[in-house]
């Protein structure tokens, strides 16, 4: 009952998004397009902090990379030959540097957004989670993490495009990016990538892999003294957060067309962090829906009360936290034990426990 | 002769130079119990502790089944064979008591080998039997978190148990449990005891009595006398030391 009330509400909500072009503005459809992007990023953090227990700050690393490759496949597909990016030129560079050529092409490019963020994110879960580190100390480096990465994109003008980024992206794989058809077809491609992304999440996670997930967001050491490694379950699960995140990142700059440090430091990380706290960080709906409404919300409060943004949602926070700890996700739940008569408690301790079973009725006998 | 499956060898473990076991040597034989007793801070779980690779001793070793586990990771130690429950209860609190078990029962740790949906029958057939073992059949499909202190207590043994280790370590398996429940658990110890051995820390003299084992008596990081219960209680110097104390009195 519980499970088919579920399902009718996510194919209920696929099929409200799926038919967005034909009732929203092309601005609105916009926004609904980079927002659904970035849910599949709130679908890996829902993965680590959710179900692992892993608060990670920094998810806007991995996210920009994600977004970065493909920002600089986009930036040498359009221009001509022998030509070099015009921040490039302005730098003083006269060449383009090597491992921008990994990815002229299409393919190269499109494994690279997914590719380099896993693999980065799973080469620092490693070298932390096998040393046993975690908790704040673990948010911590990653926040660190975001903060060194934004700054290294600003320093390094000449390869990033430092403060302003990479933008002017004109044409992917020889389509017109601005083409409002071709708007319209990336917004159902995101929407499809989400779907697929939530499959494969919830699947992942109905896996023993995302129960033995659970159990070390309990107790590690318990898990451990079973003889499973939650360092390797650990760093998988960071290494998935991170690729999700990464194909994130790349579908973002598909809607909006500029990939900045502004967008991926530490303000932004803990900006994806908030939305998956209010969707609910245990429920993969739920981190969606709470993706959508946060930025929304911000979307709309902040081109209203511009200032007022960062209170409202240091304010969203404090109340998700103290008063609905399981986000949107948790209304269904609460409001049903506020309005369903009190069940009867579980029977308080059985004085003393009928034995149905082996060797103690034997015992009892004897004696 | 068979040769003992866990032999500590002259363990010490220090924390800041003082010595929570001092050279302290035990062994086990296959299938048997072991009641380990003594006063606070004698040592009894950071012996456990150092069997399970949880502490590191700074000289001596572990011998489990004639190969040295001194430094060998925790988890593959477990693996090897050698399962422990915690003085305070461990169960995995949001998953199912059934889920519990099949998380112990499970031979695939690997996580590799994780992405795969349901469990695999020798798995689901050892937890149905454990689960009918500790009698909480009935709330098989309760999160664990819901359970009552000692129903918990029973979970984590029978967590124990399910992963299916020649040796079990428990520590203070019967603390906070009523007269009868301990006296199950005393009696599902013995009957357990054909297929594993046991090495158990409590302070309950009623309970060790009904275990019925040898039993060894740790003070200050070093083992002080091995013998019977009944020979530990006559010994003078034990019974004014340590028992005279606080058990003693109680259990006599």
């Amino acid at each position: 009952m519980k499970k088919r009330l579920e399902l009718s509400f996510d194919a209920a909500m696929l099929a409200a998004l799926a038919l967005a072009p034909f009732y929203l503005s092309s601005y609105h459809l916009s926004l609904l397009g980079r927002f659904l992007a970035l849910a599949i990023l709130s679908l890996g953090i829902s993965l680590i902090w959710g179900w692992g227990g892993i608060l990670s700050l920094g998810q806007g690393v991995f996210w920009g990379l994600g977004a970065y490759v493909l920002a600089m496949h986009l930036k040498l597909t359009g221009l001509a030959p022998g030509d070099i990016p015009d921040f490039m030129m302005w730098s003083g560079l006269d060449h383009l540097p090597g491992w921008w050529r990994l990815f002229q092409s299409p393919l190269p490019a499109l494994v690279g957004a997914i590719a380099i963020p896993a693999a980065v994110a799973a080469g620092l879960a490693w070298l932390v989670f096998d040393r046993r580190v975690r908790g704040v100390y673990f948010a911590l480096i990653t926040q660190a993490l975001a903060l060194a990465f934004s700054t290294l994109l600003i320093s390094e003008q000449a390869y990033t495009g430092g403060f302003n980024g990479l933008t002017d992206f004109t044409t992917i794989f020889g389509r017109v990016i601005i083409d409002p058809g071709f708007q319209r077809g990336i917004y159902w491609i995101t929407l499809a990538t989400l779907a697929l992304c939530f499959l494969g999440c919830r699947w992942i996670l109905n896996a023993s892999f995302g129960k033995v997930l659970l159990a070390i967001r309990d107790g590690e050491s318990r898990v451990r003294f079973l003889g499973y490694n939650p360092a390797a379950y650990k760093t998988v699960a960071f290494a998935l957060a991170g690729a999700l995140a990464g194909l994130s990142g790349a579908l973002y700059i598909l809607h909006v067309g500029v990939i900045s440090p502004a967008m991926v430091g530490v303000v932004p990380s803990i900006e994806m962090v908030i939305a998956v706290a209010v969707g609910g960080r245990a429920s993969l709906p739920g981190v969606i829906l709470g993706t959508l409404l946060v930025n929304f919300g911000k979307d709309w409060i902040s081109s209203a009360m511009p200032e007022v943004w960062q209170l409202a949602m240091g304010l969203l926070f404090i109340l998700v936290v103290t008063v609905l700890p399981q986000g949107l996700a948790g209304i269904p739940g609460a409001a049903a034990r506020l309005f369903r008569p009190r069940r009867k408690r579980q029977e308080p301790e059985a004085p003393r426990r009928e034995m149905r079973k082996g060797a103690a009725m034997a015992a009892q006998e004897k004696d | 002769m068979t040769s003992p499956l866990l032999s500590v060898e002259n363990i010490t473990v220090s924390f800041d130079g003082f010595n929570a076991l001092d050279g302290i040597s035990l062994q086990l034989m296959p299938t048997s119990i072991r009641v380990l007793i003594g006063p606070n801070g004698a040592g009894k779980s950071t012996l456990l502790d150092a069997i399970i690779g949880h502490v590191r001793p700074s000289s001596g070793r572990v011998v489990f089944k004639g190969r040295d586990i001194t430094h060998m990771e925790e988890y593959r130690i477990v693996r090897d064979g050698i399962c422990r429950k915690f003085q305070a209860p461990g169960v995995l609190e949001s998953l199912t008591v059934m889920d519990n078990l099949n998380l112990a029962a499970r031979r695939r740790r690997e996580c590799w080998r994780s992405f795969s949906r349901g469990v695999a029958g020798g798995t689901y057939e050892q937890a149905e039997r454990v689960l009918k073992l500790i009698d909480l059949a009935g709330k098989r499909n309760l999160p664990a978190g819901q359970l009552s202190h000692g129903e918990k207590q029973w979970l984590e043994i029978g967590m124990v148990v399910a992963s299916d280790a020649e040796l079990l370590l428990l520590d203070e398996p019967a603390a906070g449990m009523s007269h009868g429940e301990s006296e199950q658990t005393a009696a599902l110890i013995r009957e357990l005891s054909s297929q594993h051995s046991f090495l158990v820390i409590d302070h309950d003299m009623a309970f060790v009595d009904q275990l019925d084992a040898p039993v060894s008596v740790m003070h200050m990081g070093r083992m002080l006398k091995e013998g019977t219960l009944k020979e530990i209680r006559n010994d003078p110097q034990i019974a004014a030391i340590y028992l005279g104390r606080d058990k003693e009195a109680s259990v006599a």
